[in-house]
């Protein structure tokens, strides 16, 4: 039972891996792969409350990684859904396509779990090297090889970045003489203004700082949002963006706040994503590359709620990073389905979008708009708890530099929505109807984001709750 | 909680006027017959409308505590609470924003021929938040409205706009959100100094220090004084004005701009006393600025809307005048005058929307010489103009007339300098007037043009209504705003007491 999800997922590779082996249409495949999708959501849900520890104490199964499980298998769900058949990838690779797709998620469920740092090498590579190869399977229609050029800088930077966190690996075991968290951590307690502990911290942390895209480790973004293809895309902006945030979540609240040192480092970061993030994208003229930068900022935000060193905290870097990835499914959802032929949107191309495809309008806007943090959406309360948190804690300057960047970031959001809706389609094609289940997902992404914006209380409740269990 | 006042006998009467208008909205959104849209937003605005009338029958007016209050707990781990009321302060405006939105839908029956049922959806959420800011009594609820209300007011413009829409939207939206960011700072900021709590009636009268309570004031004054607009945070106004359809602009001109005067009474006096003591001064030559600005920018238009969103800068710098002159006659002559302002301003926006319908001009120069064909029109036209700069017999010439009272008590210096304001008023007012009724010997051929039908009347005769009786009898109106401006004058006086006795043994 409480490795249910990640057997589930592993045998869910297998019958795809069985699929790629025959002959399928991309309609068939698409359909097995929501399947066994759904079939892993209700694994997670089925080992919900399992608890308890495998593989000597390396894996460790709490209310907090099952929470972050569920989260992951429905955002993975979500991706499936959103995808149009993938039409920007090679119908003859669709299978394996699906394959990397199921071996990614299952790097990322067992990273949440890990509390021991092979574990988390491991499962870290597992996602991450999945996703490499997704990346350039894009066809190359422009004959540029541009996802080359996306795959190669993407694995060049999470190569760097595995790099520094093995270093950093090497020195916490050096000072500790253990690879597992829980001994890490009490002996670090008495050393926390050891140069060295502060600098095995920050390279471990580089790695996760490369899946959140925070400064400085972010270089790869937009080139890799801008050269995969939608859907992939879609994945990379929102489910390793959980594990990474859980596992933030899990290193940072065992090490003490005692260490200005790191609180200073991570400030710093949050507050350069934010405005890195938030003034490049004011010059995107593609609407994934502009998400792209919003992500580096939006993740400062989460960073925002990680350095106060509190349960509320983390419980609102939670509740952020599920509110990010809605919002995130929401605009994706629409990229996905307005690109004709899996080609990349830009701004310009969803003019009068309003006229083509009524829902998809009403859904990239709000999404937009609860990414800008307009009350009354996810987007706005998150922001709003975040700032009240930093505050509590008397972090009066980085709160205003954040409250300044949603004044930034509102420009780059609202000539998104300006082109949807208040300008004429000109000669644009018309938005092929999209299906009922993709209007069905995104119905209940609006309906999520207005009630989670709404009524936050239970969604933090449960947070602070699945945190506590790992304090 | 001694600040509240339940009235068991209309229990749930904000509530409902919040909710109604969005329900309606909501039920809108599945419809798709423009013809039921139409009088589905008359119905419910009007519904909304006759339901706000018990709230003036049974107002207490002889206290300033908070009145029909209804209190749920929303977020409990953050003490976020949905609770609302109105007191003298905002009883005005309550009744001012349902009475006017039944008119702004009758204005917009044949001017939106695109997309009716979601331009009447935009307007009934507009309703529903601009209610609830006027009501709130918990900072983040305020905050939320305050917000929200951005998104369906972008879309008036931006949507059913003139030509320059998205420029004018764009810029609406940026301004307004850039100008509430550091508010949001500063409500996180008396959250924690206060106990945790959000409740506004906790927040005021407290001894926040001077130097906070400047940074408060700071935050505030961006804020609202971008809403409001006062000089030089007023760029956006025009632009939006111009460009917004019909009901938009008396919405944005009417409601919105009552905002910012009201953050003021609302907030900043309360909050930030000390502040407001300190830095009145700039603050009223601000207004004077904005009073001589508007004025000669408003002479020198073509455009017939530009010219009221430049004269709406001047009669909102005496509104901003008769805040901060922190006297009872200033005060109150400056609510007064947000509401003359409400009803004066937006039925010559009105009336700039009903030529507009009909020559798809909003030039001066092609409306020369209306009079001969167009009698009622210029009636109505003539009484809102004299009205607008403040003709004794109308409503804003009581309004004026106590703010510069008001002025004269606490500044001779000042209220000389805003009486050319005033005859500012009367020349680009009169100037319109004369052009539109009369014109010059090369009129535009008019005999086309038809006189006002009876929608249209009916849409504009209670603005006319209310010009009169404001201006015959104020008395009533006054009656109602009197406890509580008192007694926030009496409170901001015996907040600054101790400073200004310090001030007077530094200089003695």
């Amino acid at each position: 039972m409480q490795f249910l999800p990640e057997l589930t997922l592993l045998g869910a590779g297998l019958i795809i891996f069985m699929v790629s082996l025959g002959k399928t249409n991309a309609e068939l495949t698409r359909n097995i792969a929501i399947g066994l999708g759904a079939a892993v959501l209700v694994a997670t849900f089925l080992s919900y409350c399992a608890e308890g520890k495998l593989f000597f104490g390396a894996y460790q199964v709490d209310l907090f990684s099952q929470v972050f499980k569920t989260l992951i298998a429905g955002a993975m769900l979500g991706v499936l859904i959103l995808g149009k058949n993938l039409r920007d990838v090679s119908e003859k690779i669709h299978a394996e396509y699906y394959l990397f797709l199921f071996m990614s998620v299952l790097g990322l469920m067992m990273l949440v779990s890990s509390v021991e740092l092979i574990s988390i090498f491991v499962s870290l590579e597992l996602s991450s090297f999945a996703v490499y190869i997704m990346v350039p399977m894009r066809d190359d229609s422009g004959k540029t090889r541009f996802q080359m050029e996306a795959g190669i800088k993407y694995l060049l930077f999470g190569v760097t970045a595995t790099g520094f966190m093995l270093f950093g690996m090497s020195y916490m075991y050096g000072l500790t003489g253990s690879t597992e968290l829980a001994t890490i951590i009490t002996k670090y307690s008495t050393m926390w203004a050891n140069p060295a502990y502060v600098i095995s911290m920050m390279m471990v942390l580089a790695g996760f700082f490369y899946k959140l895209a925070i400064f400085p480790f972010h270089f790869w973004v937009p080139d890799v949002y801008e050269g995969a293809s939608n859907e992939t895309t879609a994945f990379i902006a929102t489910v390793p963006k959980l594990a990474a945030t859980a596992l933030l979540i899990r290193l940072i609240s065992q090490i003490s706040g005692d260490g200005q040192v790191i609180i200073n480092v991570l400030m710093v970061c949050a507050v350069a994503s934010m405005f890195y993030g938030n003034l490049s994208a004011l010059v995107q003229k593609d609407v994934k590359r502009m998400l792209g930068f919003s992500g580096i900022a939006h993740a400062g935000f989460v960073l925002l709620g990680i350095l106060t060193f509190q349960i509320t905290g983390y419980a609102n870097a939670m509740y952020y990073i599920i509110g990010y990835v809605l919002m995130n499914l929401a605009c994706f959802l629409v990229i996905c389905n307005v690109s004709e032929k899996g080609e990349n949107v830009m701004i310009d191309d969803l003019s009068g979008l309003h006229k083509r495809s009524p829902l998809m309008a009403f859904t990239l806007a709000v999404g937009l708009f609860a990414l800008a943090g307009i009350p009354p959406f996810v987007g706005f309360m998150g922001k709003f708890m975040l700032l009240t948190g930093a505050l509590k804690e008397g972090y009066m300057v980085v709160v205003i530099l954040a409250a300044i960047n949603t004044a930034i970031a509102i420009y780059y959001y609202l000539s998104v929505v300006r082109v949807t809706y208040c300008s004429d389609p000109e000669d644009r094609n018309d938005v092929a109807a999209p299906s009922m289940l993709i209007n069905a997902t995104s119905v209940v992404l609006l309906a999520a984001i207005v009630f989670m914006g709404v009524s936050p209380q239970r969604f933090v409740d449960f947070a602070s709750t699945a945190v506590k269990t790992i304090m | 909680m001694d600040q509240l006042l339940i009235n068991p006998e209309y229990p749930h009467i904000l509530s409902t006027l919040i909710f109604l208008p969005l329900a309606g909205a909501i039920l809108l959104l599945f419809v798709r017959n423009e013809f039921f849209a139409r009088y589905w937003a008359l119905g419910i605005t009007s519904l909304t409308a006759i339901l706000s009338i018990p709230l003036v029958s049974a107002f207490d007016s002889t206290t300033s505590k908070f009145q029909f209050v209804e209190q749920v707990s929303w977020i409990k781990s953050l003490n976020i609470q949905y609770v609302i009321g109105i007191d003298g302060i905002s009883i005005l405006l309550v009744m001012l924003t349902t009475l006017i939105m039944p008119l702004c839908v009758l204005a917009s029956w044949s001017y939106i021929k695109t997309r009716v049922q979601a331009f009447m959806v935009c307007l009934l959420i507009m309703e529903s938040a601009m209610l609830g800011v006027f009501m709130a009594l918990d900072f983040v609820l305020f905050y939320v409205l305050w917000e929200a209300m951005l998104i369906p007011m972008y879309m008036l413009i931006g949507i059913w706009g003139g030509p320059r829409k998205i420029y004018a939207s764009v810029k609406f939206f940026l301004y307004t959100l850039a100008g509430s960011v550091m508010l949001l700072v500063a409500i996180i900021w008396l959250y924690i100094n206060n106990g945790y709590s959000f409740f506004i009636p906790d927040m005021m009268w407290q001894n926040y220090s001077s130097t906070s309570q400047i940074f408060l004031f700071l935050a505030f004054f961006l804020a609202f004084a971008i809403k409001v607009p006062m000089f030089p945070f007023h760029t956006w106004l025009p632009a939006a004005h111009v460009e917004a359809p019909t009901a938009g602009s008396v919405i944005l001109a009417s409601v919105l701009l009552k905002m910012g005067t009201y953050g003021f009474l609302r907030f900043a006096i309360p909050m930030t006393p000390e502040a407001t003591m300190t830095l009145a001064p700039a603050v009223l030559w601000l207004s004077i600025a904005g009073i001589m600005y508007g004025g000669f920018t408003a002479l020198a238009q073509h455009d017939m809307k530009k010219l009221i969103a430049y004269s709406s800068v001047g009669h909102m710098g005496f509104v901003t005048l008769g805040i901060f002159v922190l006297n009872q006659q200033g005060v109150e002559g400056a609510i007064l005058q947000m509401i003359n302002h409400g009803i004066t301003t937006g039925a010559l926006f009105l009336c700039i929307g009903m030529i507009y319908e009909r020559t798809h001009s909003r030039e001066l120069s092609d409306a020369r010489g209306l009079g001969k064909h167009m009698p009622i029109y210029v009636t109505f036209l003539a009484f809102f103009s004299l009205s607008s700069f403040g003709f004794p017999a109308t409503n804003s010439f009581v309004g004026e007339f106590m703010i510069i009272a008001g002025t004269f008590e606490h500044s001779m210096v000042l209220a000389l300098a805003c009486i050319p304001g005033a005859v500012l008023a009367a020349a680009y007012m009169l100037r319109m007037l004369q052009k539109i009724i009369w014109g010059d010997t090369d009129n535009p051929d008019q005999s086309k043009m038809k006189d006002l039908n009876v929608r249209e009347i009916v849409t504009l005769a209670p603005f006319l209504f209310f010009v009169f009786w404001i201006g015959l009898g104020a008395q009533p109106f006054l009656d109602l705003i009197h406890v509580s401006v008192e007694n926030l004058l009496n409170n901001y006086y015996s907040f600054t007491a101790p400073a200004v006795a310090v001030t007077e043994f530094i200089i003695h």
